[in-house]
């Protein structure tokens, strides 16, 4: 790495997750680009999920995780190994450097506390805001991600919310303490399609901003090709296809790749039928 | 027996032959209402009427809670009605009771979103098929052996003295297609059929339903929030928004010329896998208000 600040917000390099007999991911490198949103695909079971939790050391107690994943300082050519990180280390970036949005957001949101300290706590953990101070950044922040009436949505609970309003709460939590890494895992699919245009347009619009890089895990190509800079397909723990949006959905050079665009309609190799899984 | 499923089974020219046309319908549906609690009562679907042919694959879709669901359950009698009938075959469609269904109502059938749940886990999956079977038989129609269902769908007949947990998602749900199908039903409904199943294995499984019901000459109404998957394989479709009916006809019509500002949104959304990078359209809220709107001109469509 030269002196310049690394293009990469985070680099995985031979990331292998692994039960004590079975490879869950077997092996993988990825580069989320500074202000990119990098898409991962692939079926259930291909490993997407596991590699966004390896990020922060979230994985189950049955897996271990070996290889690199390296957390690029927002400025200054340092960066910080997250595989086999200390707790301390992994609490300074969980939520702060590095933060997740999950599917469902009725389960990631909790539902017995207003909105507004769930957008607080940790704002004034990690940043060491005032309580006013924090309530006014959350204020903020909602109005950020589009959340109408900010100030009385801060007293609301999460029931009180529409699902597309949920999950851009749950976004504004992400959002909360600044961090440079957002890993979105299918932020979209228990969406309405009508109500995942607009989260979508509002994940476009945070990455463009430039100080955001976002992590997009999820099976939907259509989403991958609205939303998505590059894209990284994978299957039973590898990568098998690794492109830039427009490259991978026009000429894709796997066969893999080219089966999924296949089995989808308004792909440009969409074909009827039923194939064999 | 019939041939393989192959893939020429969900071609464009057999999807644009003309609707209904089986003449009568197997399922007809008037003014359907379905209420939910009391003071105020939410009424989930506001007077629904619907036909199904014999052989014909009818899409209902909408966004979530604008009650598809609630009408197919209304329409199998699982849900009970605040107004309306469901014929089948020209008899009245009862709403479920401790009782079991009289024989002539087992010529229904249901798939559920989600097999893990639908299938008996301790049972194993040739005598859940051949539970169908038994069905057939009880409405005096010829039986079928549940290992030929499963070569059908797409298994392996070896498979039928296996339980529902050795198997894939993908594949529960195709058992679960099969013992429906086993009872050689005149209308299938199925809700959600495919929501649960990975992407990779969703049209397929609803191209198979297509292509299985359509030789069976079985009528079926398909519910999904997939649009793209029923642009494929629906003959009709039905946008419902709010409980009612905005827009209905030809799939194809309703795709290339929306009219109602509903199905224009939902149509706009779509993000299309083309890799062009370009963001579907949001609605704005202030659209929101004309999609309460009736547009008596988007109803029953016919050719472009």
């Amino acid at each position: 790495m030269s002196s310049s600040i690394d293009p990469a917000a985070l680099t995985i390099e031979g990331l292998r997750i692994a039960t004590r007999s079975h490879t869950i991911v077997g092996g993988i490198d990825l580069a989320l680009k500074r202000g990119g949103i990098h898409g991962l695909a692939g079926e259930s079971g291909s490993g997407k999920t596991m590699t966004a939790l390896a990020v922060l050391g979230l994985l189950p107690g049955s897996m271990t995780a070996s290889g690199s994943i390296r957390l690029a300082d927002a400025e200054g050519p340092a960066s910080t190994e997250l595989v086999g990180a200390s707790r301390g280390v992994l609490q300074g970036v969980r939520g702060r450097r590095v933060a997740m949005v999950f599917q469902d957001p009725s389960t990631s949101l909790h539902p017995q506390l207003p909105v507004g300290r769930q957008l607080t706590d940790h704002m004034r953990h990690h940043l060491g805001l005032g309580k006013a101070e924090a309530r006014q950044k959350a204020e903020a922040l909602l109005d950020r991600v589009r959340v109408p009436d900010a100030r009385g949505a801060l007293s609301k609970y999460p029931h009180q919310f529409s699902g597309g309003q949920r999950q851009r709460i749950a976004i504004a939590v992400a959002l909360a303490c600044d961090p440079t890494v957002l890993l979105a895992d299918e932020p979209t699919t228990a969406l309405d399609v009508t109500v995942q245009a607009g989260v979508l347009q509002l994940l476009r619009e945070l990455a463009d901003g430039g100080d955001l890089s976002i992590l997009l895990v999820t099976h939907d190509l259509g989403v991958m090709s609205a939303v998505a800079d590059e894209v990284t397909v994978m299957r039973q723990g590898l990568v098998v296809e690794s492109a830039p949006r427009e490259q991978l959905f026009t000429s894709p050079q796997d066969d893999y790749t080219r089966s999924l665009l296949a089995a989808l309609p308004g792909s440009s190799f969409e074909q009827t039928g039923e194939e064999a899984r | 027996m019939s041939e393989h499923v192959t893939s020429e089974s969900v071609s464009q020219p057999e999807r644009e032959r003309e609707p209904l046309s089986g003449g009568r319908p197997v399922l007809e549906a008037e003014g359907i209402v379905v209420e939910y609690g009391r003071r105020p009562a939410l009424r989930a679907v506001d007077g629904v009427g619907l036909a199904v042919a014999a052989g014909e694959v009818v899409a209902l879709v909408g966004e979530s809670g604008c009650g598809k669901s609630s009408l197919a359950r209304a329409i199998v009698g699982i849900e009970k009605r605040k107004a309306g009938v469901v014929r089948l075959n020209g008899d009245d469609v009862p709403t479920l009771g401790l009782r079991r269904r009289s024989a002539a109502m087992t010529g229904m059938q249901m798939v559920f979103q989600d097999p893990n749940s639908s299938l008996n886990p301790r049972r194993r999956v040739g005598d859940q098929i051949g539970d169908g079977v038994r069905a057939a038989l009880a409405r005096g129609d010829r039986g079928s052996d549940p290992a030929d269902w499963l070569r059908r769908v797409g298994l392996d007949p070896a498979m039928v003295s296996r339980f529902p947990h050795e198997f894939s998602g993908g594949q529960k749900q195709r058992i679960a297609i099969a013992r429906a199908l086993a009872a050689r039903p005149g209308m299938l409904v199925a809700d959600e059929p495919i929501s649960a199943l990975d992407a990779s294995t969703q049209t397929s499984v609803a191209a198979l339903m297509r292509s299985l019901s359509v030789e069976a000459g079985a009528g079926m109404l398909f519910i999904s929030h997939d649009l793209s998957v029923v642009r494929r394989i629906a003959d009709r479709v039905l946008v419902m928004y709010q409980g009612r009916v905005v827009e209905s006809g030809v799939t194809e019509t309703v795709w290339q010329n929306p009219l109602h500002p509903y199905t224009r949104a939902l149509l706009a959304a779509i993000p299309l896998p083309d890799g062009a990078g370009r963001l579907p359209v949001a609605p704005a809220e202030t659209d929101r208000a004309a999609w309460l709107d009736d547009v008596p001109a988007a109803l029953e469509r016919t050719t472009v």
